[in-house]
């Protein structure tokens, strides 16, 4: 079994040359010790990040998701020309003979790898795992080279609309679960902008770029993606000025109504396609309760190159400084559409699997309840430990160590400081720095009179009780807890 | 070239002719008429070979987790994990790339199977090979002196792959390591205890857990005569002790290795031992071991252990094993193996071990070579085999015809008649924001034989029928799924009663 690294005798001579060495140039600060836009999750990071996943997953399960996996990396051909203009950005493995491997970019094309390879035609599953682009990293943002996704996706022919609304519901249960304040989804379809598009006279060739000019509205004025898109991409003035009419607009389903009603876009059938899904999803998303959440905008474009029906973004809105002042949007915290042809694009017979899910993105969530939690001074529990095991005389690690094999026996979270003799304030030092409730005290006196002393840390009560009892007496205190 | 770029439009055209007419349903001799066509043209082509479309795998040596793995795997997770919290850890995380120079020289020959990122034009990158490397790294960058500490993540070796025998490029490690100068041999018992625990709750079988210590093995190499240069390669014969005979070894050690007989024999005195504390108590006393100081440092950390490891009730478990050699040079004192036993095939045979699943010992010159002072910091930790314990428990789980649930789905929403997708959105949606765990089937129409089905195969226990007359009355029939039982609940207690049937606390906080 591949464990620990193994070390043939020259390495250890070469690992002991080492030390006579210079010191390691980066840890003097030299050069990094660590790679670029990646960062270790120490554990105050980790008990933030495991809460979070906790009830991110906890809301696929409610929802009947299986859970799956893949590997970190995949064959380069599998991964090549499913980003569009994002595929500059992937770590590819070197050359050492064997497949071309890059790592992945993501949790959706691996999913619709898994689909096709598998000849699955329906599944309903989640992914929580890291993927790696290799982005220009803006740690202020909380943007990094390496960073964790939550997909859920719901594969398989079904009834219009129903598995679209039901992510919907999914992005909603799980952004107000995690308290982080107001939040907005607005809600698009490719038919739609492409058929706005068409109708605006952009040539079809331009399609994805001016796509992705339009999906810059939410960091970018209309004036900059305007000038981006006649000046850079080549767009005449008058087709973007017709653009902008329609991308400025967004509100409910009665926008939805009144674009069935615009002259221009009802001619166009791609759009009226998109615009009757998309007011199938608003009585859906009513009964599921969510549409006040829900706004319908046209200046929704998204990045990636798959998707072919409604899409969504979440954003978060900041209190509004003054009465009356409209939400900001402080960027997009979850995401997703349909994407009927990527598995298609994997199957050898080219058989479509429609999909439709959503992605959440906790890295952005991670840094938010981080920065909350560093303005109010929260500091959290990195152990779960319970009960701490003390003695304020010296020689008695013996009975120590029999007293915590009990307690871990039963189930109980225990530790113990690994000093023959501590001495009796440091161990309570160490319950209240790390914040275990609970110390049982074994000494001299109270061995002689076959008790065991338990203590509470926070208000420093002592109650003795006798031997036998004392672990039925902690899971007792525990449980009321 | 052309012709073939022609005939590949015909193919295609005549394809979606042949998909328009299935579409509108068109008559049954039609379509097979245009599908010989097709089937015609497409002979013409011939073998695609310039457009083979890429093999669908993923890369050699890995491996998908289906949602079936996933539930066996949650489930060998959670044991661990809830013993390593149970001992106090902390976890934390590295990113699945170090720099090329982190890892560079600390595997020795292994160093060929570190998978090397491209040079993109940033710094050079490779994937881990381990967890303990990152940490040491850690702990240097960070200037910790101590920290209790687990890491469960994927690892990446470029080796041969047996993926049968849970053999794979990319695997799962769990790790649990305790770092700092501390008095001896506590925090070594308290790895070798969590090993029992874990390997107990796992549920997996009998198993022991060999012992043994880097000072015993040099100071015993060193008294049989052996020299420096050969000591990895005997080591490493040694090591095979558990899988073919001594015979066997020592000729492997003799005829290969050039090792002198006598030297052999002397080391096959020794290593042929295996015992409890009586075993440590009989090799300080003797002769030559008593006379190699590193051998008696080694045996009398190991008598402390022992001590120890009864007082945490376990030294039942624990084997002092001469012959356990393996990954000696990464550790500098203890180090312990734990195998599997194998049920004895008749009464009074001797178990056999049929591989490890976990392992560790003690290391203290690691972090010591990341820090630029050399500082060291003890450290001593175990690493858990998951992979294998993976199969296994779901090999057992099938044994036992366990069925394995890929969803925690409590109740379906299901409707008796047509016309009710409005009635079942409403409803699951009330179980959903009540915490409950609910489907329905995204059919506006589905017939309930069909939602009972889906019930069945995923063991959805629950079943919530709306049906029109129910509707009028105000319940929702609930029915379970294993006993066919039914009773009508009334609309506003149906949260209630699903809540209470399934064990759930009436709040969701």
């Amino acid at each position: 079994m591949p464990l620990l690294g193994l070390l043939p005798r020259r390495a250890w001579a070469s690992l002991l040359s080492q030390l006579l060495r210079p010191p390691c140039a980066s840890c003097t600060g030299a050069v990094r010790c660590q790679s670029q836009g990646t960062r270790d999750l120490s554990p105050q990071h980790m008990v933030v990040r495991e809460k979070i996943l906790d009830l991110v997953i906890s809301c696929f399960k409610r929802h009947g998701a299986k859970g799956m996996d893949t590997p970190a990396f995949e064959l380069k051909e599998t991964l090549t020309e499913k980003y569009g203009e994002d595929s500059g950005l992937m770590y590819d493995l070197k050359d050492q003979g064997g497949e071309l491997l890059s790592l992945r970019y993501d949790l959706t094309v691996p999913f619709a790898r898994y689909l096709a390879m598998n000849k699955v035609k329906k599944m309903k599953r989640y992914h929580v795992g890291k993927v790696w682009r290799r982005e220009s990293p803006t740690i202020v943002q909380g943007r990094y080279r390496e960073f964790c996704q939550c997909d859920f996706d719901i594969a398989g022919q079904f009834d219009p609309m129903i598995p679209d609304a039901e992510c919907l519901k999914i992005m909603c249960e799980i952004l107000s679960g995690l308290q982080l304040g107001d939040f907005l989804i607005k809600v698009n379809d490719r038919r739609i902008v492409d058929g706005m598009f068409a109708v605006c006279g952009v040539p079809e060739s331009k399609f994805r770029a001016i796509c992705s000019s339009i999906d810059k509205l939410d960091k970018m004025a209309w004036k900059d993606v305007r000038h981006e898109m006649v000046v850079k991409k080549g767009l005449a003035p008058e087709v973007a000025d017709r653009i902008g009419d329609y991308v400025q607009c967004h509100g409910g389903v009665s926008l939805v109504e009144q674009m069935f009603q615009d002259p221009r876009l009802s001619q166009n059938k791609q759009a009226l396609e998109g615009l009757g899904d998309l007011k199938l999803l608003f009585e859906y998303l009513t009964l599921f309760g969510i549409a006040d959440k829900i706004s319908f905008d046209l200046s929704l474009a998204r990045g990636l190159d798959y998707y072919t029906g409604v899409i969504y973004e979440a954003v978060l809105l900041q209190t509004p400084t003054q009465a009356g002042e409209e939400p900001l949007n402080v960027g997009s915290v979850a995401a997703g559409g349909r994407y009927d042809g990527l598995v298609g694009m994997f199957d050898p017979k080219g058989h479509k699997v429609p999909c439709v899910g959503l992605s959440i993105g906790v890295e952005r969530i991670f840094y938010i309840v981080e920065q909350r939690m560093k303005t109010k001074g929260e500091k959290v529990r990195t152990t779960e430990t319970q009960v701490f095991v003390a003695t304020p005389q010296k020689n008695f690690l013996q009975e120590r160590l029999k007293l915590i094999a009990e307690l871990w026996d039963s189930g109980i979270k225990a530790e113990m400081l690994y000093k023959n003799n501590p001495k009796l304030l440091t161990q309570l030092h160490y319950c209240e720095s790390t914040g275990i409730p609970l110390v049982v005290i074994i000494g001299e006196q109270e061995l002689k009179e076959g008790v065991i002393k338990i203590r509470s840390v926070a208000s420093r009560e002592e109650v003795a009780i006798k031997r036998e009892n004392f672990v039925a007496e902690i899971q007792k205190r525990l449980s009321e807890s | 070239m052309a012709e073939r770029a022609a005939l590949e439009e015909l193919v295609k055209l005549q394809g979606e002719r042949v998909r328009g007419l299935k579409q509108q349903k068109a008559s049954a001799e039609l379509i097979e008429e245009e599908v010989a066509k097709l089937l015609k043209l497409k002979a013409q082509l011939g073998p695609d070979e310039s457009k083979q479309k890429f093999v669908l795998k993923t890369p050699k040596g890995t491996r998908d987790y289906s949602p079936r793995q996933m539930a066996v795997r949650e489930k060998v997770f959670d044991i661990i994990i809830r013993c390593f919290k149970r001992h106090g850890a902390e976890v934390i995380d590295t990113p699945v790339f170090e720099l090329k120079e982190t890892l560079m020289g600390k595997y020795g020959e292994d160093s060929k199977l570190i998978y090397d990122l491209k040079d993109q034009g940033g710094e050079l990158l490779s994937l881990r090979y381990d967890l303990t490397v990152p940490f040491a790294r850690y702990l240097a960058m960070n200037k910790l002196t101590n920290i209790k500490r687990y890491h469960i993540a994927k690892v990446y070796r470029r080796d041969n792959p047996a993926m049968t025998r849970g053999r794979y490029r990319e695997f799962y490690q769990c790790d649990f390591d305790i770092a700092g100068n501390f008095d001896p041999m506590i925090p070594d018992a308290e790895c070798l205890k969590i090993m029992c625990e874990i390997l107990s709750s796992l549920q997996i079988g009998d198993f022991l857990v060999k012992v043994n210590d880097r000072r015993i093995l040099d100071g015993m190499f060193a008294i049989c005569g052996v020299s420096d240069s050969k000591f990895r390669t005997i080591c490493s014969s040694v090591d095979k002790l558990d899988k073919v005979s001594w015979e066997e070894v020592k000729n492997e050690m003799v005829g290969e290795k050039g090792l002198a007989p006598e030297v052999a024999d002397r080391i096959g005195d020794y290593v042929q031992q295996h015992g409890g504390v009586s075993l440590v108590e009989q090799l300080l006393q003797d002769p030559k071991l008593s006379q190699n100081k590193q051998a008696l440092e080694g045996l009398g950390d190991l008598k402390l252990l022992f001590e120890y490891l009864t007082l945490f009730g376990i030294d039942d478990k624990i084997s002092f094993d001469l012959s356990l050699a393996r990954g000696l040079d990464y550790y500098t004192g203890v180090i312990y193996e734990a195998v599997l036993l194998q049920t004895p095939a008749q009464a009074g045979e001797e178990p056999l071990g049929v591989g490890s699943v976990a392992a560790g010992g003690r290391y203290d010159g690691l972090v010591g070579m990341f820090d630029p002072k050399g500082r060291k910091v003890p450290c001593v930790g175990l690493s858990i085999g998951v992979e294998r314990i993976f199969s296994i428990v779901e090999q057992r789980l099938e044994a036992l015809e366990e069925k394995i649930r890929t969803t925690e789905t409590q109740v379906l929403v299901a409707s008796a008649q047509k016309k009710l997708l409005e009635e079942r959105l409403k409803l699951v949606s009330e179980l959903w924001d009540a915490g409950i765990k609910a489907e329905l089937l995204y059919k506006k129409n589905p017939k309930l034989l069909n939602q009972l089905q889906y019930c069945e195969e995923a063991g959805i226990p629950l079943v919530a029928i709306i049906g029109e007359q129910e509707l009028k009355d105000g319940v929702i029939k609930l029915r379970s799924v294993t006993s066919r039982e039914e009773v009508d609940v009334r609309r506003e207690d149906l949260v209630e009663e699903i809540k209470r049937r399934t064990g759930q606390p009436l709040c969701i906080c």
